[in-house]
Order: C-alpha cells, then sequence, then structure tokens
C-alpha cells in the first residue's frame, strides 16, 4: 500500500492509504488516532474538520493525503492538553464557548490561525474569519468573547 | 460572579464498555439497582468518599449532568469535584424518563435531589447512633458530618443504603444554599476543547467495521438490483441486502464510504410526496385525524362578529425543519451469535430506544444494552435512533462490531423532522383598545399516536410501529393576555409528508410566533405601544417583571409601531418584543430585539437582543445562560433560515448550502437578565427561552418596515417580495 510521509503536531509520521484520494480527515482519526477533527460535512460547508496546514486553516475533509505529503499538520491536539490548554483553549473553556463541543476544535484551530496572523482583532475581524465555521447549538456569541480574551491575554 | 473550575478529575462524564452479560429482570446485569424509587439505584458513595451519580437524563452538551451534580451535593454535602455522572446506560442507570422537554433539571434533577435528601437524613442518623447525640445537632459539609468531622464515606462508603426515597425527606433551606445557584463550570468543556472528548463518532471497540447505508432516491423506493462489480476495486467491502436496506461494511471507513456513494443499485420510481412547494394548501387540505379543543373560554364565536368591535384576522406559516446536527448520526453496535446486543448511541432515550429495538429486533429486553456517549448536539430525536437500528442490522448480519456514521445527505434528507404549522388566528378589540375575542385555529400534519418506525427496519421490511410523534405541539396557542373570549382548536392530521420529531420546543415557536405576532397587530391597530398593550392585558408580577425587563435592557421607547424614523442609508430601524409564559404553566421569558432591514435587498440584521429569563430556582446560572443564549441564536437561525426542501420523492435541502443556517456574521450582541426565586422549584431552560424568538424577530422587522412577515423563513427574497 503506498504510503505517505508528513508531519503532524511536530512528529513525523507516515500513514499507509489504499486510495491517494483518500481526505487527510479519515487518516487523522483512524490512521493516527487523533480525533479532534470531525467529520461534520465532508463537503468543506461547516469547518468541523479544520486543521492547519504549513499553518493555513484547511478543511482536511476536502484535502487528499497525497497532497499532505511532505508537509507539517496541526491539529486540535497539538494545541495543549485538558490539563495545559493553549491560551486559545483555556480562553474558550474559561468562558465556556461549548455546548456538545462537536463544532469546537474547528473553532479553536481556525481561531488560533486568527491570532497568528492578527494577535488583535477586532470583534467584527474574528467574526469574518471564523465566519466558514458553524455551530448548531448556538455558541457564537461565547466564542466570540473567547476569542476576543484569548486576544487580551 | 466568577466561574468556579471543577478539578479535571471531578464530575468526569463516563460511559461503560460492554461486555457479555447475562442477568436478571429488574436488576442491572451488573447487580446494581435500577429500581426507580431506591436510593441505591441513584448514587452511590465509594469508601474514598466519591460519589457517583446515574442516571437516565443524557447531558446532549446543555450542562444538565453538572446541575443534577450540583443539586445532589448540595443535599449531601459532598464537595463537587467528587462526583461523577453515569448516563442513560440501560446495564448501571435506573429509568426514570428520557432526555427532553426540558425535563432534565424538574424531574431528573429534583428526582436525585430527594434520593440525596433522603441519604442525607439516613446518614445524619448514623452519625447520631455513633456519636450519641441527637441528628437534628448534626449537619453534613465538606463530605463530613459536622460538629465531630467523621466522614461521610466511613458511615457508607462502599455500602448500600437499602433505603426507598423519601418523598418527605427534608431538603436543604435555599437560604443555606451554597452550591446550587453557583456557576460552576462544566467539567466536559476542558475535554472538548482540546480535542480529547470521545464522541460516539469517535468511539471504536475492538474487531469493529465502518458500515454506510445506501439510502434510496426516493423514500420508500423499493431495490430491486445491486450490481456488486461496481465497488470491485474498492478493498475488503461487503454489501449487505435485507430486503430494501441496502449497505456496505468495511475495514476501512473511507473505504466503506467510497463503496456507498459508487455502489449501483436500481430502485423503484417512487413519488407519492406532496413537495414543499405550496405545502401550506397540503397542510390546510389535509385529512384530520383528529380535531381537539384546547382552550375554551368564553364565546369567541359569537364575540368575534359582536357589532363595534375592531377585529383582525392572519394566518401564519411555520414550516418543517430538521435538527441539522452538525455531527451527522452515529452507532456501534455488537450483535452477538448468543444473541447478547450492545449498543452505543447518543439517543436522548437510551431506555426507550432499547425497548423499541428488543421487541422490533424479538431479542429479550434483558440480552439487550444500550448505552449512552455523548455525540453532537441533538434538539430531540433526530437520526440517532435510526443509525443505531442501522447498526444493528448491519452487525447482526456481519457477525462483527459495526460502526453506522450517517452522512451529511443522510442527516439532512432522512433525521425525522419538526412538523409544519399553520394557524389562523383571529382577534377583536374592544374600544377602549382591549383584546375582546381571541381565535386560534391550527393544522398540524400528524398520524397514528405510538412508536415511530425507524428507517433502516422500514426499508428491511421489519415490522414495526408506525406512529408519528413531534411531542406537545398545541400548547401556547392562546394568548397570555387578559382576553374574555378566547378559543383555541387544534386539527392533527391524518398523515404527514416527512417523518415527526420531537424538535426543541416542539409547536411552541410556531405558535408563539403566530400568537405574539398577532398580539403586535392588534396593538398596531389599537394605535397602542407594543408593550404597553401587553403590560394592560397582564396581572402575574412574573410576567410583567421579565417584560419589563427585556424593555429596559433593550432601551425600549414608547411609541406605537411601526417605525416612522427610519435609519438612512437605505436602511430602516426597528426593534421588536415578544413574550412567553412557557407552555402557560412554567417559565416566564421576554425578548426584546433591534433590527436593521436593508431595503435594497431585504437582508435583515439583528443587532441586539434582550432577554430577561425567570425558570424559579436556578442551579447554574452559567449553564443556564448558555442555553438561555443557545436557544437564541438557534431560533434566529429557525426564524431567518430554515426550511426543509423536498420534491416528490425525497427531502432536496440536503447540505449547508441547501439548508443554511446562522452564522458568525449573523450573531447578535446577546444580554440576558436570570431572574432567581430562590422559594421555587426549579423549571428546564432547554425550550422556552427559543419561543419567543421568531415573533420578536417578526415584530421588530415590522416595526422596521410596516410589513408584517407571517411566514418563515425570513429570507431576503421573501423580505423582498413583502416590502
Ligand atoms: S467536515 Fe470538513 S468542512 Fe464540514
Ligand atoms: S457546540 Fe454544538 S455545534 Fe457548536
Amino acid at each position: 500500500m503506498p504510503q505517505y510521509k508528513f508531519r503532524v503536531n511536530g512528529r513525523e509520521v507516515s500513514v499507509d492509504s489504499w486510495d491517494a484520494e483518500q481526505p487527510l480527515l479519515y487518516v487523522l482519526r483512524n490512521g493516527l488516532g487523533l480525533h479532534g477533527a470531525k467529520f461534520g460535512c465532508g463537503l468543506g460547508q461547516c469547518g468541523a474538520c479544520t486543521v492547519l496546514l504549513d499553518g493555513k486553516v484547511t478543511r482536511s475533509c476536502m484535502t487528499p493525503v497525497r497532497t499532505v505529503a511532505g508537509r507539517a499538520v496541526t491539529t486540535i491536539e497539538g494545541l495543549g492538553t485538558p490539563e495545559k490548554p493553549d491560551a486559545v483553549a483555556a480562553a474558550f473553556i474559561q468562558e465556556q464557548a461549548a455546548q456538545c463541543g462537536y463544532c469546537t476544535s474547528g473553532m479553536i484551530v481556525a481561531a488560533k490561525a486568527l491570532l497568528t496572523g492578527t494577535p488583535h482583532p477586532t470583534r467584527e475581524q474574528a467574526k469574518e474569519s471564523l465566519d466558514g465555521n458553524l455551530c448548531r447549538c448556538g455558541t457564537y456569541t461565547r466564542i466570540l468573547n473567547a476569542v476576543m480574551r484569548a486576544a487580551k491575554a | 460572579m466568577e466561574p468556579i473550575l471543577l478539578s479535571r478529575r471531578g464530575l468526569l462524564v463516563s460511559f461503560a464498555l460492554g461486555a457479555t452479560f447475562g442477568g436478571r429482570p429488574g436488576m442491572a446485569q451488573t447487580g446494581r439497582s435500577l429500581d426507580a424509587n431506591e436510593v441505591d439505584s441513584f448514587l452511590a458513595i465509594g469508601g474514598d468518599g466519591a460519589v457517583t451519580i446515574y442516571t437516565s437524563k443524557v447531558d446532549v452538551g446543555t450542562g444538565v449532568a453538572t446541575a443534577i451534580c450540583q443539586m445532589a451535593a448540595e443535599e449531601l454535602g459532598i464537595p463537587m469535584a467528587r462526583f461523577s455522572v453515569v448516563q442513560g446506560d440501560t446495564a448501571l442507570t435506573p429509568d426514570h424518563g428520557g432526555t427532553g422537554g426540558s425535563s432534565g433539571v424538574p424531574r431528573g434533577g429534583v428526582h436525585i435531589r430527594q434520593a440525596a435528601a433522603t441519604a442525607r437524613e439516613a446518614l445524619l442518623n448514623m452519625a447520631a447512633e455513633r456519636l450519641k447525640r441527637p441528628a437534628a445537632e448534626l449537619t453534613l459539609a465538606d463530605g463530613r458530618v459536622q460538629p465531630g468531622g467523621i466522614t461521610e464515606a466511613s458511615l457508607i462508603g462502599g455500602k448500600r443504603l437499602a433505603l426507598k426515597i423519601d418523598p418527605k425527606a427534608p431538603l436543604k433551606e435555599p437560604a443555606e444554599y451554597t452550591v446550587v445557584g453557583k456557576p460552576f463550570l462544566r467539567p466536559d468543556v476542558p475535554a472538548k476543547c482540546t480535542g480529547r472528548q470521545t464522541y460516539i463518532q469517535d468511539f471504536s471497540v475492538p474487531g469493529m467495521l465502518h458500515g454506510r447505508v445506501v439510502r434510496p432516491p426516493g423514500l420508500q423506493a423499493k431495490l430491486l438490483s445491486v450490481d456488486e462489480s461496481s465497488i470491485r476495486g474498492i478493498p475488503d467491502v461487503r454489501v449487505v441486502r435485507i430486503e430494501s436496506f441496502l449497505g456496505v461494511v468495511a475495514k476501512d471507513e473511507w473505504a466503506a464510504i467510497r463503496a456507498a456513494r459508487e455502489l449501483k443499485a436500481q430502485w423503484s420510481d417512487w413519488r407519492e410526496l406532496p413537495g414543499s412547494d405550496g405545502l401550506e394548501r397540503f397542510v390546510r387540505e389535509g385529512e384530520v385525524g383528529r380535531e381537539q379543543t384546547i382552550v375554551n373560554r368564553g364565546d369567541a364565536a359569537s364575540a368575534l362578529q359582536a357589532n363595534g368591535a375592531k377585529q383582525l384576522s392572519a394566518t401564519y406559516y411555520w414550516p418543517f425543519q430538521s435538527h441539522a446536527s452538525l455531527g451527522p448520526s452515529c452507532a456501534v453496535a455488537d450483535v452477538r451469535e448468543e444473541g447478547t446486543t450492545t449498543i452505543w448511541t447518543s439517543s436522548q432515550g437510551p431506555h426507550n430506544l432499547r425497548k423499541f429495538l428488543a421487541k422490533m429486533f424479538g431479542i429479550p429486553a434483558e440480552k439487550m444494552r444500550v448505552v449512552f456517549v455523548q455525540g453532537a448536539g441533538s434538539y430531540g430525536r433526530n437520526g440517532n435512533d435510526d443509525a443505531a437500528a442501522d447498526a444493528l442490522l448491519l452487525s447482526r448480519a456481519v457477525k462483527q462490531p459495526v460502526r453506522v456514521q450517517w452522512m451529511r445527505e443522510d442527516e439532512h434528507g432522512w433525521d425525522p423532522k419538526g412538523p409544519a404549522q399553520l394557524l389562523d388566528v383571529k382577534g377583536a378589540l374592544d374600544a377602549e383598545g382591549r383584546i375582546a375575542a381571541w381565535q386560534t385555529e391550527m393544522w398540524i400534519p400528524g398520524g397514528p399516536s405510538g412508536a415511530p418506525a425507524l428507517v433502516g427496519p422500514e426499508a428491511a421490511g421489519i415490522p414495526q410501529g408506525r406512529g408519528q410523534s413531534a411531542g406537545q405541539m398545541t400548547q401556547n396557542g392562546d394568548p397570555p393576555y387578559r382576553a374574555e373570549h378566547v378559543r383555541v382548536l387544534a386539527r392533527t392530521l391524518k398523515d404527514t409528508p416527512l417523518r415527526l420529531s420531537n424538535l426543541r420546543a416542539p409547536g411552541k415557536i410556531g405558535n408563539v410566533f403566530a400568537v405574539e405576532s398577532f398580539t403586535d397587530e392588534l396593538a398596531a391597530a389599537a394605535g397602542i405601544d407594543a408593550l404597553e398593550f401587553r403590560l394592560r392585558g397582564l396581572s402575574d408580577a412574573r410576567a410583567i417583571a421579565v417584560l419589563q425587563k427585556a424593555a429596559e435592557m433593550i432601551g425600549w421607547q414608547k411609541r406605537p409601531s411601526p417605525n416612522r424614523e427610519k435609519a438612512g442609508t437605505g436602511m430602516w430601524f426597528g426593534r421588536g418584543m415578544a413574550y412567553v409564559h412557557y407552555k402557560q404553566a412554567e417559565n416566564h421569558v421576554a425578548i426584546a430585539m433591534e433590527v436593521m432591514v436593508d431595503r435594497a435587498n431585504g437582508k435583515i440584521v439583528v443587532r441586539r437582543v434582550t432577554c430577561a429569563h425567570d425558570c424559579g430556582l436556578i442551579v447554574n446560572p452559567d449553564g443556564l445562560r448558555n442555553q438561555v443564549e443557545g436557544n437564541i441564536l438557534q431560533t434566529l437561525s429557525r426564524t431567518l433560515h430554515e426550511e426543509v426542501q423536498f420534491d416528490q420523492s425525497r427531502v432536496t435541502s440536503v447540505d449547508w448550502a441547501g439548508y443554511p443556517i446562522l452564522r458568525f456574521n449573523e450573531a447578535p450582541a446577546i444580554e440576558v437578565a436570570l431572574i432567581d426565586k430562590l422559594e421555587l422549584p426549579p423549571l428546564g431552560a432547554g425550550e422556552a427561552a427559543s419561543a419567543p424568538v421568531a415573533a420578536a424577530l417578526g415584530n421588530a422587522v415590522f416595526d422596521a418596515t410596516g410589513v408584517r412577515l407571517r411566514k418563515v423563513p425570513f429570507t431576503r427574497e421573501h423580505v423582498l417580495a413583502e416590502v
């Protein structure tokens, strides 16, 4: 079976995939046991599967594994642990910016990318930048509060 | 109030892994008592002083598990950090009802609080005996008996209390509360914010295969033939065909997905749906199965005809809507040779699901275990029960554990839907501009009562219930304001184009949309300010308090609607409000909002929403606030955007483009005022605040534009067509 080598959360990995077109999402979830990125739509419409590819916000459900070879992937698992969360995750926890939390990984990864590029966004910029991430439970205002809290920290 | 963070160890919501098990009825397969009258069924204090709560009420992201623990911790005098919860496991948790109707706190929590109060009394009596002091001189705090300091664990740790829940066991005085009323942070949130929470979508068992179901192009189309050679290139796939149920299983999930997509099958042509265009006519003209007079006070019919009264009438429409859970439904089933079956699911009613499935598949209930695992948010019965049956069908066929996750088009296309509602409202004003008479007639798609059919077993030809249940659809069809003559008539149809479900605040959002929009229509006809008009018709102090509070927060300026002043630059500006006494018996909620409407493109911009919320005793103010905010945002989404589209064969709005929901760009500022009533019982909050949202929005749009929107969703096209 063809093998693909890339970095995930700073670690060199090598995965087998019988299909070069297999989206990165399934490779992360099933091949590498990283469940943080979620399947929401598989259509690039919801953002539940968001990861960073070479630092850029990417929908892993639409990213064939062959295109990832040699590149660096960051998933939510790369942004701290429950005991030692990254600053963005910590702000989400403090604001309780989750209900079911199914959208939350994607939100935090997208927020991380925003804050890396724009450390002090306005609330409007935050809305604009996260607009491709959907939340069905209605936590948008809390997420915005969390992003603004993280920006201040 | 600063939120209180629990240690990570505290309050872990756990689930058990299944194993083969036997057992006798009435007892859990583990030997736990499952009797809903026994204290031990609901709580266990371990030798280490840790407390485990067992409940059939599941936490789908609402924070109910935290609230229930707070109620028990308060009575037991044991710190929150020592609590954990086992929820919705038919082998471990007693059945005190499924999750829905905002019953988690008022029924589940109150029930467990009474068990905890019973335990406290018993513990105090044990301590009194040991300490040779009257129990009345002792209290429980910090896991110890005071004074004296012996631990509660040393009294009962690891042992059973063997007591019936005593309905008369005294409860702690609310004035002494130290845990209830505090904003404890939910312990599941850190894991959810770091990608470490195990959702049902992430759950696996050894030897598990991945399954996908191939749905027909018409809801009830029959499977004619399958060409297995069409997926020859995909590794390790098996096709499962049971009558018209068609599925695939594979070791690799991507293989299952591709196989399901590429498998060629012939289906019969099926076109028996009315189509969603013009569905109002179908609803109005459908055959009525049940006609109920919900309210009949005075003589509305004559009063509406009375001479001199100013009469108004209007028709409102609420469309079919989907749960549209962000994560498609999922389940894992393990059907063993010997017939024992374990199902992992995020169904909101694991006990009921077991009843259904056991009967349907002829498996003795005691041989079936259903275990709740956290999933993506559901707002009633979404596709999770169906996914469980799919997994069971596939696992039974291939004799291995199978995980089924629905694809996006399965979820939007096949989840059971919140029904459409059509309402004709008539009202009359007296000479002073007060409501003299009111009549609401409602039409709701329906069907026989009883257990609903699940899609997989339906296709597989397995006999099952044909029931349709959408929850309590007919409440809040009458105005909460003084009126001598009121009549509410509900007509439930014999049929429904799409399967029904109890979608959040069933019926109440549509009914309150009609009632509270019409209230504003009456106020406008009388030339009276909308707040003033409402206050005149109310005498309940709690109702008046929430309305005044929401109005004060939004900066309500008293004047009749519509607004004569335009905001300029092509934008109209307006404000509106609505109120509900939920189910005419529970929460008092008032919502006010400010909107701008773009006259060029019909876009509604919701700028601010204020909400005053009274649900009696508040258990966890932050959890409550989160629910209220979620209700507001989700209902704005339902009102602005959501309508299930279907043609003659199937649902056609099967992704987020066809069924858009609210986005970040549209999120307004929200201010919530919580009114705490220490002396009153706690009510649920998962639904009530959603009820007034649509009407408040419609009223604000009317105020801005002078145009009354009586049909949801308020899309740009709809607004443009009206203005
Ligand atoms: S799952 Fe990738 S965008 Fe929805
Ligand atoms: S918290 Fe449930 S989808 Fe966002």
